[in-house]
């Protein structure tokens, strides 16, 4: 097509068909990369796991998909947190601070874009993120002395995922039979490990691998990461606590996610995984499957 | 589930049992308990009276250590250990360490009784004063900090390694002395750790986690201690080991670059590379002394001599006025428009002369083209299509102003704004208009192309996006001042300058902003892109690198005038011009300096690499060749 058609010939412009024929389905274990869905599809799960009495964990997933002319773009915001602290305050730091971030960001950021004159004139995404974090971070400072929790939050617009992220919870992209960490933990060990004073082995057995130097609940003015990363297109974007991370190899958790038929079947499988390994802590998984572009 | 035995700020129920002694109560017939003095995570200390002087009124300390073992082996072990310990603090005898009188244990309590420090710690001395502590004061603490640390790092038959140097276990007494107080005698009765907790050590040596202990630990701790007091900055609030992050004197100009040395020595990740002994380190710091002592003012009486033009110039060609934009290098020749109102073509080898092109006005854009014909935009209002090989005109294309946008390619087309507020796209054959585009003021930006969408900047302080349609996809009104930088596209986002002091990162599709990095002054500079980071100049002076991903910056690269031009990547470094007449290299990692090269005006374009050579010209008229 010319220059000169694209310009003008606004009436003749190739539309896909939308009735693409599709052929016998492919069994998607056999093939790597095959395509799930030409739509965004999300699982989740959690384990309370075997060694833990109480589960400390928070999700939330959230998923806005339209069509048709004008439509809203695709939306998401998924949110991991693992709490820690005495006398249930775990539990409910992690609420607490899953719920304020999901209410912030909702509100502010997401119902906006149903105006969407009103949306270009809001704050920079990033910015938006990192105040919800930090006015999570605020209640559980102020309601829940003691109590404190990691969290990951993913807050999909688009092509584009801003992830906000405190503590060792981890975001991945899975693409190309490869899992890329997203998301840095805030712990002793692995910076021991960037150092070179740990290796990744030692690190994994590390009497105080436990231990985060950040994390919500810390105190005042907690400085949050923030970062926007594409959408892993013909790929899955991963959040879990360290429940999942810590417990079941990455090699593994490829081969879940590329042989189940769905991104829920492969978060109860994780699940099953971790706590076949031993499930010595809650173990929380959320997946969202992006179709090729 | 993560479970916390002690949290930053507050540690509470795990120590409900401790600091529980009311005043008034007599610990073995002996000790009247006056106050709580102090309470950690593991144990509490008390100010009590030792009866046994009944004329006299003798204040004691008396440190309270519960133990929590359930299982009696455990619990009778810990014991012996904490006895073991107790009788080898009572060997120690120097001014700067309290005596050890006495101790005992009583059931599940286990209590050591010491001199009474009347003073303060050093923790608590931070939280009530306002501001950093003054330099020879920490020097002063240091010095003696060295002397007690050398002491216990030599005493016979064992060196006794402190292991938990800190400011909440450094006291000043009432003379102004340092003490040395808490030997981890505490540790003994610490639970093991079974949950995840928050906040670190902070001042611990990186190999104690490793589990080694040495003399040098002590040092790098004592160093964490020194960098904290005079910077207040909590190592324990910080990623671990990331004092290196946190330079000293950018936290606290006062301190001298002399005791910043010392302290960076004693923080370094590898015990190797710290003082050998406290001795060494009290060396060190009594030159360090010496020297702030005695000059007045040594940091502002030498300015660095930076090296200059330490690169070669391959040939420079001199031009009838100022050369304010951007050169381009295509087969061999470079093109560059001139304030002579020419454009210049040069043997790019050489800087041989090959031929000009005379235009109605100066020419500040810089020129494109398809190898056959050069596209020169000038302000007299036109667009040229030359031939490359003779300079020949062959079409032009009138807008209805100056244009400062420089033309780009595309889909056999040329596009580019002007300053008659409209984007104009010419066919690049025949000099035809293909299609117009008004907006709301000039554009001076250049139109980035991708996909079926156009980008571009404009004066009114929008950035927009139109595909080929004509149709606006949409339109990015939160900048406050003219954006005459040119955006750059990279996975899916666009980055681009503004003169309201930003730069911003808008996702391409929509028009989100998804980040805005704020600099000191206005910025017309365009971003480059490489290895995750964007790299732009500003009017502050600063050349910036910025993470992509989080609009945090990563360093910046101070020239003596501002930076309007943009930076180019080749290889590993940015190169870069700036109005101090310099054309700057610095690494592009690092943002250090490796070469500036002086020309006789400000330096405003972009410039440009082509066979390893760097091309660029300078308001003193002058286009250069320098070897990258
Ligand atoms: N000998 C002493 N005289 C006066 N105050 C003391 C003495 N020892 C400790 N303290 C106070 O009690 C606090 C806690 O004591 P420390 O021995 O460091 O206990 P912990 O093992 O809990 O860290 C100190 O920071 C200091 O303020
Ligand atoms: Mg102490």
């Amino acid at each position: 097509m010319t220059f000169l058609q694209r310009i003008f010939g606004r009436g003749q412009s190739a539309v896909q068909s939308p009735d693409r024929i599709e052929t016998a389905p492919l069994d998607p274990s056999t093939i790597e990369g095959a395509a799930l869905s030409d739509r965004i599809l999300v699982g989740a799960s959690q384990s309370t796991g075997v060694e833990r009495a109480h589960n400390e964990d928070a999700l939330f997933s959230l998923i806005g998909s339209s069509s048709g002319e004008a439509a809203v773009p695709d939306f998401g915001l998924f949110v991991v947190a693992d709490g820690m602290g005495g006398h249930r305050s775990g539990e409910v730091a992690s609420a607490i601070s899953v719920r304020a971030v999901a209410q912030r960001l909702a509100k502010d950021t997401l119902l906006r874009l149903f105006e969407s004159d009103d949306f270009l004139d809001g704050q920079p995404l990033q910015d938006q993120v990192r105040k919800a974090l930090q006015e999570a971070n605020n209640s559980v400072v102020s309601r829940v002395p003691g109590g404190g929790t990691t969290l990951t939050a993913a807050l999909m617009l688009g092509n584009q995922m801003t992830i906000g992220h405190v503590g060792d919870s981890r975001a991945y992209a899975l693409t190309n039979g490869q899992a890329k960490v997203l998301t840095r933990d805030h712990s002793l060990v692995k910076r021991l490990e960037e150092l070179g004073q740990l290796t990744e082995a030692e690190a994994a057995t590390h009497p105080q691998r436990n231990v985060l130097y950040k994390a919500i609940g810390q105190g005042a003015n907690l400085e949050v990461d923030v970062f926007t990363h594409p959408v892993p297109r013909n790929g899955f974007l991963l959040i879990c606590s360290d429940g999942l991370w810590g417990v079941v190899p990455e090699a593994e958790i490829l081969r879940i996610a590329w042989s189940s038929e769905h991104p829920q079947a492969a978060c109860d499988e994780l699940v099953r995984a971790a706590n076949s390994a031993g499930g010595p802590d809650n173990i929380t998984v959320i997946m969202v499957y992006f179709p090729p572009a | 589930m993560k479970r916390t035995t002690k949290a930053l700020s507050d540690a509470t129920s795990e120590t409900a049992q401790l600091g529980q002694l009311e005043p008034g109560v007599t610990l073995q017939e002996r000790y009247l308990v006056l106050a709580l003095q102090g309470a950690g995570g593991m144990s509490s200390v008390y100010r009590a009276r030792d009866l046994h002087f009944p004329n006299v009124t003798k204040a004691v300390a008396v440190k309270e250590m519960i133990n929590m073992a359930t299982d009696p082996t455990m619990h009778d072990m810990i014991v012996r250990n904490f006895e073991r310990e107790a009788d080898l603090l009572a060997t120690l005898s120097h001014p700067a360490i309290p005596r050890i009188y006495d101790y005992f244990t009583h059931e599940n309590n286990s209590y050591l009784v010491m001199e009474f420090i009347d003073g303060k710690d050093l923790e608590a001395l931070l939280r009530e004063i306002e501001g950093a502590l003054a330099e020879d004061q920490v020097v002063n603490w240091a010095i003696e900090l060295c002397d007690v640390l050398f002491y216990l790092h030599n005493h016979k038959p064992q060196p006794v390694i402190f292991r938990d140097v800190k400011p909440s276990n450094i006291m000043v007494d009432n003379h102004g002395s340092i003490r040395l107080i808490d030997f981890g005698i505490a540790r003994n009765f610490q639970p093991g750790q079974k949950g995840t907790m928050i906040g670190t050590d902070g001042y611990a040596p990186p190999e104690q986690y490793r589990g080694e202990a040495s003399p040098a630990g002590d040092l790098y701790a004592l160093g964490a201690t020194l960098h904290h007091l005079l910077t207040r900055k909590d190592p324990r609030a910080e990623p671990p080991f990331s004092f290196s992050e946190r330079p000293i004197r950018k936290l606290n100009q006062s301190v001298s670059t002399e005791t910043e040395a010392v302290i960076n020595t004693a923080l370094a990740y590898d015990p190797q590379d710290r003082f050998s002994s406290a001795e060494a380190m009290k060396s060190a710091l009594m030159a360090a002394a010496k020297e702030t002592g005695i000059l007045v003012s040594p940091r502002t009486a030498t300015t660095a001599i930076r090296p200059r033009n330490e690169v070669q110039e391959v040939w420079s060609f001199e031009c009838e006025d100022e050369i304010r934009g951007s050169p381009l290098v295509a087969k061999g020749v470079v093109y560059v428009g001139c304030y002579d109102n020419n454009l210049y073509a040069l043997n790019a080898e050489t800087g041989e002369f090959l031929w000009k092109f005379a235009t109605e006005g100066g020419i500040v854009a810089k020129p494109c083209s398809d190898g056959e014909l050069v596209y020169v935009a000038s302000e007299d209002t036109r667009l040229y299509a030359v031939s490359a090989e003779r300079g020949a005109l062959a079409w032009t294309y009138y807008s209805a102003g100056p244009i400062r946008s420089s033309p780009v390619i595309s889909e056999g087309h040329i596009f580019f704004g002007s300053d008659d507020a409209r984007l104009h796209v010419v066919n690049m054959f025949n000099g035809s208009a293909a299609w117009k585009q008004e907006v709301a003021g000039p554009i001076r930006s250049t139109p980035l192309i991708s996909g079926d969408r156009v980008y571009f900047g404009c004066e009114s302080s929008d950035l927009y996006c139109y595909d080929f349609k004509s149709e606006m996809k949409w339109r990015f009104g939160k900048a406050k001042r003219a954006i005459t930088s040119s955006p750059i596209l990279i996975e899916g986002m666009l980055y681009f300058g503004c003169k309201d002091w930003s730069l911003y990162a808008v996702e391409a599709e929509a028009g989100w902003q998804i980040w805005k990095f704020r600099m000191g002054q206005p910025t017309i500079s365009s971003p480059v892109f490489a290895e995750n980071r964007i790299y732009i100049g500003s009017g502050d002076g600063r050349i910036y690198a910025v993470e992509a991903k989080s609009g945090r910056e990563i360093w910046h690269h101070q020239t003596e005038h501002q930076v309007n031009g943009s930076p180019i990547i080749f290889e590993d470094s940015v190169y870069c011009g700036s109005v101090d007449n310099s054309m700057y290299c610095l690494d592009m990692r690092s943002g250090r300096l490796r070469w500036q090269f002086q020309t006789g005006g400000p330096i405003t374009g972009t410039p440009t690499v082509a066979n390893n050579r760097l091309y660029f010209g300078s308001h003193d008229h002058r286009v250069y060749a320098l070897l990258t």
